[in-house]
């Protein structure tokens, strides 16, 4: 595995202090190549939504390294000044519901993480119709978001994600709302933008239909996580 | 940089159109208020300026004849007149009563003119929109429009029967009665006229009264009766000045020689707007104060809801990386928003409305342009406590667990 993509190594994160701390996550390794997806599984309460809070840059893990490309984005602290900015910029995400801004359209709502790095509203509109296009959304374009159904507004979202090719992608059970074919599709996707873009994805996700399809899945138990091979079936 | 503010505006246009509907009478009405703080204050100038006068000469140590009564001798004039700086001077009295036209009553300022020619006589109506100035000495009047008054049409004053000859426009008393010209004998006789009972007794006490009624002397009781009867006291003596005389010097020279109370143009608009409508100034004042709150509760509370329901969508924006200055700028510029749509609609209200009040409100351009920059430093102030709520949302509760 090249050094891109993202690498945690021994990632703690706990919350209070003294006899009522609690440890949420205690030991967390992973690395995830540019243009891998790899799965996040755990039951609820095994430190999940802590490590992807963590990796998303919200909030603070305790200890640990975190590399992002060739960038130490947190080593015992974080190595960057503007969190936002490293959000808007290296990490993408896309959620279990769309949560696309109701009052802006398909292509603005795509186009508004570039608008707010400051690129012209032309050139980033340009850049989210080609990305929409690339997920089979663009004749959509115009559309609200409460106009679109439930599989359009996903792809939507992962277009949103991945608009400003950030290294890394946080989905947080992106199927979860979506029968097989389209959570499939959205599988799918999202293997072929972390190729085509050299995206290193997080899929996190208790979805039965779509554990098979990754090639390495990490298990997270009691804020540990373990590392292995996944089935790496075809996504249809 | 897209507008999201603007775009959420549109995506909920019905919304906000009605709020800002709802918020713009509020304003309206908080114009009109203005609007009727600034008609009194007009209506005393105008009362001011419509007398043609430099000085008002009254009963030593009243604010006469508008705020307070005032009794002079109708001979005060000749002395005043023989004053240096002096160019005329006229008698005046100013009644504020119930006028009868036909069945109804209607509240005038009846003013007592003196003698003379318009641009002579100090207290004339300076200009009339229809008919002619009084010519007679008695039962001949001159309305200002507002009372109601056609040309020719017939008023009562006590027990007098009088023509209207002419009519004025915008002569009114400092609180909005319309002011009705008649001549100065016809005035006085009017301000202390008795009823005829009260004349009969009065005349009966006085025959009865061995010291008025003295055989020896028989012309004494008739003249007693007669100087019982007349009125000899106007309120005030309104004086022009020549030119090139101060009015402070000459009214401190009037004040010395004659021991008469003298106030010049801006003392008297200082008794006016000071003394006069200066309670009703605190009263609107007090009014502006409570709807300009009530304005800044409700903005406050329209942008509070309308930024609550975004909540999720404030998140995920910081979550993706939003700055804290775009989502304050959105929720400000939808207070803004709202705060000109109110403002459009509460000038138009205002302007249409203003015209049906029974007394002068004046829209100034100037209350408008303030109220434009209140009303939006109220929905700055009042979008205050949804920016702090929307800048307080943890963008870990887009990831939610």
């Amino acid at each position: 595995m090249s050094g891109k993509g993202i690498n945690i190594e021994g990632l703690r994160k706990r919350y209070g202090k003294g006899d009522t701390a609690v440890d949420a996550l205690k030991n967390v390794d992973m690395r995830v190549a540019p243009g891998e997806v790899v799965g996040l599984i755990g039951p609820s309460g095994s430190g999940k939504s802590t490590l992807l809070k963590c990796l998303g840059a919200v909030i603070d893990p305790s200890a640990g390294r975190m590399t992002l490309g060739d960038e130490a984005i947190f080593d015992n602290g974080w190595k960057v000044r503007d969190l936002r900015a490293l959000r808007r910029d290296k990490i993408g995400f896309v959620f279990q519901s769309p949560y696309l801004i109701p009052f802006l359209n398909v292509t603005d709502n795509v186009a508004l993480l570039p608008m707010l790095a400051g690129i012209h509203n032309r050139e980033a509109r340009t850049k989210a119709l080609e990305l929409l296009t690339a997920l089979d959304v663009h004749h959509r374009a115009d559309a609200m978001p409460s106009q679109l159904s439930g599989g359009e507004q996903q792809r939507v979202a992962i277009a949103r994600g991945l608009i400003n090719h950030p290294p890394v992608i946080l989905a947080d059970e992106p199927t979860a709302p979506l029968d097989s074919e389209r959570a499939m599709a959205v599988i799918r996707i999202l293997n072929d933008m972390a190729r085509k873009f050299a995206t290193a994805i997080i899929v996190v996700t208790h979805d039965e239909k779509i554990i098979p399809t990754f090639k390495r899945i990490y298990h997270i138990r009691d804020g540990v996580t373990h590392e292995e091979a996944g089935e790496g079936r075809r996504y249809g | 940089m897209i507008s999201l503010a603007g775009r959420d505006i549109l995506h909920a246009w019905g919304k906000f159109v009605f709020t800002g509907i709802g918020l713009g009478l509020l304003i309206g009405v908080t114009l009109v208020m203005a609007g009727v703080y600034r008609g009194m204050v007009d209506d005393g100038k105008a009362l001011l300026d419509n007398s043609g006068a430099d000085l008002w000469v009254v009963q030593k140590d009243t604010l006469g004849p508008y705020a307070e009564s005032s009794s002079l001798n109708d001979d005060a004039y000749r002395a005043i007149l023989a004053m240096p700086g002096v160019d005329k001077a006229a008698n005046v009295t100013y009644l504020t009563m119930q006028v009868r036209k036909g069945d109804q009553d209607i509240r005038a300022m009846v003013v007592g003119i003196a003698p003379g020619q318009l641009g002579a006589t100090p207290g004339w109506p300076p200009y009339l929109v229809a008919g002619r100035q009084i010519t007679r000495s008695h039962y001949e009047a001159v309305a200002d429009i507002a009372a109601g008054f056609k040309l020719e049409d017939r008023l009562t004053i006590r027990r007098n029967h009088y023509t209207v000859v002419g009519l004025t426009r915008r002569m009114v008393s400092s609180s909005g009665d319309p002011m009705i010209y008649i001549p100065l004998k016809d005035a006085q006789e009017a301000q202390f006229l008795k009823d005829n009972d009260a004349i009969w007794q009065s005349r009966h006490r006085t025959t009865a009264n061995p010291a008025f009624n003295r055989p020896g002397a028989p012309g004494l009781l008739d003249a007693v009766i007669a100087s019982q009867s007349a009125n000899s006291f106007v309120n005030a003596v309104l004086v022009t000045l020549k030119p090139g005389h101060s009015a402070d010097e000459v009214a401190q020279s009037i004040r010395r020689w004659k021991r008469l109370t003298v106030y010049t143009r801006a003392q008297m608009e200082a008794i006016l707007v000071g003394k006069l409508i200066a309670t009703s100034a605190k009263q609107i004042g007090m009014f502006l104060a409570i709807l300009a709150t009530v304005s800044a509760a409700i903005v406050a509370f329209i942008i509070y809801t309308l930024t609550m329901d975004k909540i999720r969508e404030i998140a995920v924006l910081k979550l993706i990386g939003t700055r804290n200055q775009t989502i304050a700028a959105m929720i400000m510029q939808q207070a803004l928003a709202l705060g000109v749509i109110g403002f459009v609609v509460g000038k138009i209200t205002a302007t249409f409305t203003a015209p049906l009040f029974p007394k002068y409100v004046l829209l100034m351009p100037l209350d408008s342009v303030l109220g434009f920059f209140a009303v939006h430093m109220i929905c700055v102030l009042a979008s205050i406590v949804a920016i702090r709520v929307a800048l307080k949302v943890d963008p870990a509760e887009a990831i939610g667990g």
